[in-house]
């Protein structure tokens, strides 16, 4: 730190020649940082231009149908989007279930009760977790996950829930442990991580003296989180929970492995289905460029960055509101 | 009247009742602390079950020929070179194309903020790029090159794993820019230096280590994308460094292998994965012992 201002009146010499060729080179790197920053932009007004455009002819021969219709037949050219969105949302939907309350209580434990070292580790333990690619995911669901869910849980959950009225019809069908269920559960494990981060960081980040003066009048670590850490967070632990629904509408490859790949739309969770993404990762490379499937797959891929660019404006204004009040 | 009667059997069980809540609340609090490790229990499992199911399967196929060898139809004992090189040289190459660009943007977030709305609308699109779905990514580059070019090419996945190395750069080095005191820059401008001799010789210089987490955090994320690498670089069964042509990589041979119905090419997608995870998580803790260190020692 010492030796920096120095180094620049060694380099710079006379102050004239500075003002000169400083005005100059600020010029310049001026003009570069803004290049890069309007780079950003094109690139992203890029994506929306180019898939719009690239599904626009099944768009349009669909009309607004393509949205709610539940056909995929390649060979008689009908396409809609019904089914995918179906599964998309269905399955982000499963994790949301599983990972916010797994989240809320690695995030809990860390902040209250973890002792430091021992926080550490379980914090580079989740971020490691955070860090293992999607495809490991996939390998790792479709070689023990879902075998797991065909021999353990799935019979059991049929057997016992599976006639209870109302709810009983989502857990039956056959075990085949591939469906809508084990991509939900792959994709629960995989946004956890940064749910619980963005949750430790906001539980963290709470005025100590507010826990203090809820624990000064004899509340449990329970009761300073539910009616004290929580009210104030509420926003930021939004903005997380939406941050990880983002990755979990658009994850591919670990869904690839486990959701069973049909076009299928029905009550079971057990049954195989697909999703936006893991349909485009599918049906891509059978497609012939110029043809209607392929539009039909850029314009899913519109529709899933409409959905996702939603979410993750949501997340952004949450994380923001709660972290700037 | 109505107070009293009220304020009766409270006042009468009271310390009953007192007795009974205090109960409730340590029982209560007693089960969340129960759940909440349970909840920590079971991340810590399936990180290691992870884990330990790629070093007991992935193990096996490590040899010297897996390293020397090109991919090769089943049971004529291939090996995952080229899938190897490949990876390294999009991932290099992405990671070459999008420093300089992520760290011009993120100077520009940091450090530009008289340009007003524009700046944050740069931040905004930014934090979006940084978790658009991958999979988008790969669309967008097949449409604008690889279609018009005709083929699949090593160079169109480098740009889309490029595209998605960028925001992670871009964040990192304007959190780290923010970082830097005021009294530095103030004492560098004071001194006659002009801005962007402070922005590169003091600020940069002082975030340098963060920022070098930021880049290698980055570079960990790309290289276990497989999505984006399906429509771009395709994959490759021999060995080519050629930038012009079909390129194998690790994660899209891992997902070509792994739905496969022959054993040694299951056993090579478990090798590759087990390679690919281990440098991922390497890089991941070598990025964060860096930032801990460098952390420490400025303060």
């Amino acid at each position: 730190m010492m030796e920096l201002p120095s180094t620049i009146t060694a380099r710079d010499g006379v102050a004239m020649d500075t003002n000169a060729r400083g005005r100059f080179g600020d010029l310049v790197f001026g003009m570069l940082a803004r290049l890069a920053g309007w780079f950003i932009l094109l690139v992203m007004v890029g994506i929306v231009i180019v898939l719009v455009r690239g599904g626009w002819q099944a768009f349009s021969a669909f009309g607004p149908g393509f949205i709610t219709s539940t056909a995929w037949n390649p060979i008689s050219n009908h396409f809609g989007a019904a089914t995918s969105i179906f599964g998309t949302l269905v399955t982000t939907l499963i994790a949301l279930v599983f990972a916010v309350p797994l989240a809320f209580g690695v995030a809990f434990w860390l902040v209250e009760m973890a002792s430091p070292a021992l926080a550490r580790f379980i914090e580079t333990a989740v971020q490691l977790l955070a860090a293992v690619p999607s495809i490991i995911f996939g390998m790792w669901g479709f070689f023990i996950v879902v075998p797991f869910m065909a021999h353990y849980i799935e019979p059991v959950v049929t057997h016992y829930l599976g006639h209870v009225p109302g709810i009983g019809q989502l857990f039956r069908g056959a075990p085949y442990g591939t469906g809508l269920l084990s991509g939900g559960l792959i994709l629960a494990i995989m946004i956890t991580p940064f749910i619980c981060s963005v949750m430790t960081d906001v539980f963290v980040s709470i005025p100590a003296v507010l826990k203090e003066s809820a624990f000064g009048l004899g509340a449990t670590r329970w009761e300073v989180m539910r009616q004290v850490v929580l009210p104030w967070s509420r926003q930021a632990v939004m903005g997380g929970i939406m941050l990880g629904t983002g990755r979990a509408l658009g994850e591919t490859m670990a869904v690839t492995f486990v959701i069973g790949n049909s076009n299928r739309m029905g009550w079971s969770l057990f049954a195989p289905g697909n999703t936006i993404a893991s349909l485009i990762a599918l049906e891509f490379p059978e497609s012939s460029a110029g043809s209607l499937k392929l539009s039909a797959l850029l314009a899913l891929g519109a529709i899933l960055m409409i959905i996702s660019f939603i979410t993750l404006a949501c997340s952004r204004i949450f994380l923001q509101r709660g972290t700037s009040s | 009247m109505m107070s009293a009667s009220q304020s009766q059997p409270t006042d009468a069980g009271g310390w009953q009742r007192g007795g009974a809540q205090a109960v409730r609340r340590r029982l209560v609090e007693r089960s969340v602390s129960l759940l909440c490790a349970m909840a920590t229990a079971v991340v810590l499992f399936l990180l290691f079950s992870i884990l330990w199911t790629l070093v007991t399967r992935g193990a096996g196929g490590l040899s010297l020929p897996t390293f020397l060898h090109s991919t090769a139809a089943p049971g004529t004992g291939g090996g995952l070179a080229n899938a190897i090189i490949g990876s390294c040289e999009q991932t290099g190459l992405a990671a070459l194309i999008g420093t300089p660009v992520g760290m011009m943007a993120g100077i520009y977030l940091s450090e530009f903020s008289q340009d007003g709305r524009i700046v944050s609308l740069v931040r905004f699109v930014s934090d979006m790029l940084l978790s658009v779905p991958s999979i988008l990514v790969g669309l967008f580059i097949y449409l604008i090159i690889v279609e018009p070019a005709g083929h699949f090419s090593g160079m169109a996945g480098t740009l889309a794993l490029a595209v998605l190395f960028i925001p992670i750069v871009v964040r990192t080095t304007e959190d780290m820019l923010r970082l830097v005191p005021r009294a530095m820059r103030e004492a560098a401008y004071a001194l006659g230096a002009p801005g962007w001799r402070v922005i590169l010789n003091v600020c940069l210089r002082s975030a340098r280590g963060g920022i070098m987490t930021g880049i290698l955090l980055a570079l960990a994320r790309i290289s276990g994308e497989t999505a984006p690498l399906l429509f771009t670089s395709l994959g490759n069964l021999n060995w080519s460094t050629n930038l012009n042509a079909p390129m194998a990589s690790l994660p899209v041979t891992i997902y070509q292998y792994a739905g496969s119905a022959y054993d040694d090419w299951v056993q090579m997608a478990w090798t590759g994965a087990l390679l690919i995870t281990v440098a991922v998580l390497a890089t991941n803790i070598l990025a964060r012992w860096w930032l801990t260190r460098n952390g420490s020692a400025q303060q």
